[in-house]
């Protein structure tokens, strides 16, 4: 227990370290928080309705979502499952969120089929989808008339633009390392209005984020409640551990 | 008590149980002053058998098939109940697996465990870090995600770099033309039976070597050459009880920090579960930035700190081959780092920056700066062992004990 210890306590150090990316606007933090079922149930609308018709949550079960954020069966078939069979029977409660939209139209439609979203939160991550959803502006070079700062020359169309309405960015003129000029977008300017405020927009996003957190790891807040009970059974355990160990090692000298 | 003894005496007639029992355990004589760095190998070992219990239990419930394998994954983490538990005990094992073995080898350099006569045991143990490593790189393909797909696309085009029959290797270990179901069939099969068993009988022979000849301690010196009227060494003490229960408080301590990476950050920010690998695999897409798992990172950083393939391999299949001839290139009569001289404490401190300097930088893309500096890092990683075999050779050492210090 010297110094070698903390020399090699310096092996975790890269581990603990995590850069990340650069100043790309908007770059807001979201925090979520896990006990909010109610800004969960209103991201799991917004999905339903506004990202279902193209992005499928294949591995999510409708009624794993109820059971987690305390949604009845009859409430999901009334309000959430917009999905059908092939003979126009309504999809039930036990199946995953998959979506109808046939892969080879979407990338007809789209140029690349929309992603499966149910792991989006895992390997984008939280704070990058934040942001993306509130970094459209007007483009008019784009397909849709859109482009997005977080995700430049996406293929998504500004879905939400009913709710946030349309901004136009604001840049600016930086020069780079090698001292080549570079418009870089540092604002935005409201150029119509939606239904919602910018505060009411925010919120609607960090509720469709959360949702989505949840969806990329349903059992995370079991987890580290399970967690809490482990380590507290783990400490007793070390203490009686130690105790033993005195115990037999009296005799040693 | 009768019963029981008649039990063992009718299994002691044609199994050698108490014998054995006797050999390794009771009657093994272990140094008394093994400190923290000893906790290594019993945790290893306890690894060694979470991740076998753990895979299987993943193995019930896996597909390896290139359309299902992604979705067998997720469907363990959401539908098989505590099938979550099961995959992040099975994830984080595997980086610790890799945290425990390093601090062990480490143990060795220090207290100059591979030294005469334990060359076998250290040499054992190298084979058992490179099974591990093939283990843990064939492992890492079956999620099947991004990462997965092209670290092992990287990794196995290195194969390549091989004059004449380079093609001809990568085409033989993918059984395809690029990575495919043929080649996640195949490392499924590798990953769940052929290295497992591989690994089990070097691990078996490791101890058995180690048992022959007795374990090192931090002071390095022989506690054979004094005995008591029984034979008994006077520094040593039976391994059982006196040493498994000292394990159990390392297993204790291991534990507590092995399940807060488990319940609270199985990801590890990204360093124990990459955040690609949660994108299926895509032989069409190349991610921005492919790093392998943090525990291949020093070796990748040495194969790109060389400007030419070939030569870069061949530097990375050196650094391990440096490390199995340690035993060699130390020609040292002095074990322990404790009454070495200050050249050899320098060396080992300059291997040890030089190895988690790599680490940190074959985890990052490179860049101009980086590069140098792995190229640096790296000359101290091989520059420990060729040194070693310098100083080594009359080296200032301080007079060693007879008996064992505290």
């Amino acid at each position: 227990m010297k110094k070698s210890v903390w020399i090699f306590a310096g092996l975790l150090l890269p581990v603990l370290s995590w850069a990340s990316g650069g100043a790309i606007h908007p770059n807001d933090d979201i925090d979520i928080d896990w006990d909010d079922k109610a800004s969960m149930q209103r991201g799991a609308a917004l999905f339903v309705n506004y990202c279902m018709g193209c992005h499928s949550l294949e591995y999510m079960r409708y009624n794993r979502m109820g059971k987690d954020l305390g949604i009845s069966d009859e409430l999901l078939r009334e309000n959430l499952i917009f999905t059908t069979s092939k003979d126009g029977e309504q999809t039930k409660v036990g199946e995953q969120m998959k979506i109808n939209m046939d892969k080879a139209y979407a990338e007809t439609a789209f140029g690349t089929a929309p992603p499966d979203l149910t792991l989006i939160a895992r390997s984008r991550g939280p704070h990058w989808l934040y942001n993306y959803l509130r970094g459209f502006y007007v483009d008019e070079t784009r397909p849709f008339g859109v482009n997005n700062s977080v995700f430049p020359n996406v293929g998504m169309p500004h879905v939400l633009l009913g709710l946030e309405g349309l901004k136009k960015a604001v840049t600016e003129t930086h020069k780079d390392a090698e001292g080549n000029e570079k418009q870089v977008i540092v604002g935005f300017e409201k150029i119509s209005e939606g239904s919602m405020s910018e505060a009411e927009y925010d919120q609607a996003v960090k509720d469709l984020v959360s949702f989505l957190d949840y969806v990329g790891e349903p059992i995370k807040q079991k987890r580290k409640n399970v967690g809490t009970g482990v380590l507290i059974f783990l400490f007793i355990f070390l203490i009686l551990a130690i105790l033993l160990k005195k115990e037999y090692w009296k005799d040693v000298h | 008590m009768s019963n029981q003894n008649s039990l063992l005496g009718w299994i002691d007639a044609r199994f050698p149980l108490t014998k054995m029992w006797n050999e390794h355990l009771a009657q093994y004589y272990a140094p008394k002053n093994f400190n923290f760095w000893y906790y290594f190998g019993s945790l290893a070992l306890l690894v060694l058998v979470l991740q076998i219990v753990t895979g299987i239990f993943l193995t019930m419930q896996y597909k390896p098939d290139g359309a299902l394998a992604f979705g067998s994954v997720e469907y363990i983490m959401r539908d098989v109940d505590w099938g979550w538990l099961i995959r992040y005990l099975h994830s984080t094992g595997a980086s610790f697996f890799f945290i425990v073995v390093y601090l062990h080898m480490f143990r060795g350099m220090m207290y100059g465990s591979y030294q005469k006569p334990r060359e076998l045991v250290w040499l054992f143990g190298m084979f058992i870090f490179l099974a591990l490593m093939a283990e843990a790189f064939m492992g890492y393909l079956l999620p099947w995600g991004q990462m997965s797909y092209w670290g092992a696309q990287v990794i196995i085009s290195l194969f390549g770099a091989i004059p004449v029959i380079g093609d001809d290797i990568t085409l033989f270990i993918r059984g395809d033309y690029v990575i495919s179901d043929a080649t996640l069939n195949r490392f499924f099969a590798l990953h769940v039976i052929a290295v497992p068993i591989i690994l089990l009988a070097l691990v078996v022979m490791h101890i058995i070597a180690l048992h022959e000849v007795g374990s090192n301690n931090p002071d390095g010196i022989d506690i054979k050459k004094l005995k008591d009227e029984n034979g008994v060494p006077l520094d040593g003490i039976p391994f059982h009880p006196y040493y498994s229960v000292k394990d159990i408080v390392g297993v204790a301590g291991f534990l507590i920090i092995f399940s807060s990476v488990v319940f609270f950050f199985p990801e590890m920010k990204g360093y124990f579960l990459e955040h690609a690998n949660f994108v299926p695999a895509n032989p069409f897409k190349t991610p921005e930035h492919i790093a392998p798992v943090w525990y291949f990172t020093p070796f990748y950083a040495i194969l790109r700190a060389v400007p030419d393939k070939l030569l870069g391999v061949i530097a990375m299949f050196a650094a391990i081959v440096m490390l199995f001839l340690l035993p060699w290139f130390d020609r040292g009569k002095v074990r322990s780092i404790r009454y070495r001289s200050g050249a050899f404490k320098l060396l080992l401190a300059i291997f040890v920056i030089s190895f988690i300097g790599l680490g940190y930088l074959g985890a990052l893309p490179p860049t101009v700066g980086r590069t140098w500096a792995a190229r640096l890092f790296t000359f101290g990683y091989f520059g420990y062992f060729i040194a070693l075999w310098f100083i080594s050779k009359n080296e200032n050492t301080k007079p060693v004990p007879e008996r064992v210090t505290s």
